[in-house]
């Protein structure tokens, strides 16, 4: 076995024993980049030789008796993340030569725990798809099947931890963009309850939804990484201050008289039916391990796309005024005023899908449409957080398919936006309503391509997902995998 | 059609978007097919429902109003595209 093939529990457990150095770990994981990136093009940046440097200060401070439970860890960053001295671009032309003059939070907190920083991951252009293919700069592959999407806004992320070039990543989910390509990629993503993490030097989408979260090889990696990144955050008006549950502790609990509840409208004809089958699996896989099956309904689960694609690009539209040429990013040299100079920026920067939710937000909010179109969707997601009320009365966790169907092939779905706004209902929701959501791998459809299962619950229930998400990757027991790219170099 | 052609050209300018030709054409079409899709929230009657912009209730988030270290104008001014010792440069405004 390779290091680079080990999850980050196991890694520090070497490490602290003194088998493995850091410096051999990210060397492991530099090589494995170097002989798949051609193929799986997860990063748009890479920082090889201060990945380096970082690994031997770790090295250095476990010498020394320190700790920190990610020291020594190689991991990816969703390149929308605040890094500073490191070109943060969002994925859009419009911030190619962007280098942030300080660090997210989220990068603090991994820094003062010791990880490794290897590259900048590719997603979506301002997290807006559901492929990665809006990058403007690179399309990651699905490690499955490499002629498949890797799924997104997180793509880079969740192919890099899935191919073995890191050992975990941090994306962000404002529709999924976490849960989504975990699933699609065979590995476990989570999003924390809206205000758990801090978004402080998370380049802004749509600001009511936007949650930071971690991408892992298994459960017990995503409560070590979910440990470094929660907590309240001054500098985030929005972070909430409530003390940080132990995770690890809810690992080793069982699910005894959990009450899982199977939301009906989730399983409606348009599922695939290996999908169905493999969540189907993991309901009873819970079952059988002590948990209460209950049947519930969410019943305005159809109208969450409509919902989401007036409000999210609502958002969007007022958080992407800021890209105008004037303080930072790209700007059109050539215009003969300011109001030229700000057309010719944006439009030459903004590729066509952010363009799109830039005029469908601005529409939504422009007079004499507001109350018929953002006004109403915020009406009925008022009606959606009512349905998951609703839900908590009668069970402690949701279980659901992440994605109607396993990943696609790319270019697939590329020119058609309401197919790919689609290929979004199961994840949606749980950003409308805030709520924490975790993609756990439930099995392969016939055709080798991972299937995830979605677990969500109730606010700052997060040790109570990780719960059951334990005992599902330990119910459904699939052999840990790696794809056969592993295999192949 | 839900938006014509010249609705989509007075959006892009609010937004500050030029969109020439094709692409004016098939972004008018992609944004017909989405908003007649959203049109079935008028299935439901909302009269009386709140709206919700936060998922929780969230009260202002007060600080004293205390001095404390933040960029250097230098730092600030790095990544500006055009810029002076100590301020950002834009073309004629007027």
């Amino acid at each position: 076995m390779e290091p680079y093939e080990l999850t980050i529990t196991e890694a520090v457990a070497l490490m602290a024993d003194r088998k493995l150095s850091s410096t051999e770990l990210t060397k492991s994981c530099l090589d494995r980049i170097e002989q798949t990136e051609a193929v799986m093009k997860s990063f748009i940046s890479l920082q090889p030789d201060r990945a380096l440097r970082a690994a031997a200060d770790a090295d250095k401070k476990r010498a020394a008796g320190a700790g920190g439970s990610l020291l020594g860890v190689p991991l990816s960053l969703k390149d929308l993340l605040c890094t500073r001295g490191i070109p943060t671009t969002c994925g859009s032309r419009i911030l190619e030569n962007f280098i942030p003059p300080y660090d997210a939070t989220v990068v603090e907190r991994l820094s003062a725990e010791g990880a490794v920083i290897v590259g900048k991951a590719a997603m979506d252009e301002f997290a807006m798809g559901s492929t990665s293919e809006t990058c403007a700069f690179k399309v990651p592959s699905n490690p499955w099947a490499t002629d498949c999407v890797a799924g997104g806004s997180s793509g880079g992320s969740a192919a890099s931890v899935a191919s073995g070039q890191v050992l975990g990543s941090l994306g962000s989910d404002t529709g999924g963009s976490i849960r989504q390509p975990a699933s699609l990629c065979g590995i476990v993503g989570m999003k924390p309850t809206y205000g758990r993490v801090s978004r402080y030097g998370l380049v802004a989408f749509a600001s009511s939804l936007d949650q930071i979260g971690p991408l892992t090889r298994d459960v017990t990696d995503a409560a070590v990484m979910m440990q470094a990144i929660c907590g309240y955050d001054e500098r985030d008006s929005t972070s909430v201050d409530r003390p940080v549950e132990d995770y690890h502790l809810f690992l080793s609990e069982g699910v005894n008289g959990v009450r899982i509840g199977v939301p009906r409208e989730y399983f409606g004809p348009g599922l695939d039916p290996e999908v169905r089958r493999t969540v189907m699996n993991g309901v009873e896989v819970l079952k059988s391990a002590g948990a209460q099956v209950v049947d519930v309904s969410i019943p305005h689960i159809e109208y969450c796309v409509a919902v989401y694609y007036l409000i999210a690009p609502a958002e969007a539209s007022s958080n992407l005024a800021r890209y105008d040429g004037v303080a930072y990013g790209f700007r059109d040299k050539n215009a003969a005023d300011l109001l030229d100079m700000y057309k010719e920026t944006r439009s030459q920067g903004f590729g066509p899908e952010v363009k799109r939710r830039i005029l469908i937000g601005t529409y939504a909010l422009s007079s004499g449409y507001y109350d018929a179109y953002y006004k109403k969707a915020s009406q009925v997601r008022t009606l959606i957080l009512n349905d998951f009320k609703k839900a908590w009365e009668q069970c402690d966790v949701l279980i659901s398919p992440v994605t109607p169907t396993p990943a696609w092939k790319k270019g697939e779905k590329l020119d058609d936006p309401l197919a790919m706004y689609l290929s979004d209902i199961f994840t949606l929701s749980t950003n409308l309503a805030g709520l924490p959501g975790l993609s756990v791998p439930g099995g392969f459809s016939t055709g080798g391509l991972p299937i995830g299962i979605q677990l969500q619950a109730p606010h700052f229930h997060e040790g109570e997902l990780l719960r059951c998400g334990y005992n599902l990757e330990m119910g459904v027991n699939l052999e840990r995998l790696l794809p056969p790219l592993m295999n192949a170099v | 059609m839900r938006i014509k052609r010249e609705e989509v050209e007075h959006v892009a300018h609010l937004a500050r978007l030029d969109l020439e030709g094709d692409e004016l054409e098939k972004m008018t079409s992609q944004l017909d097919m989405i908003l007649s899709y959203v049109a079935q929230l008028d299935e439901l009657d909302t009269t009386g429902i709140e709206p919700t912009t936060h998922a929780f209730s969230i009260t202002n988030a007060f600080r004293e109003d205390a001095v404390k270290p933040s960029l250097e104008q230098q730092e600030a001014l790095a990544n500006g595209p055009d810029h002076t010792r100590d301020s950002f440069v834009v073309p004629r405004v007027i």
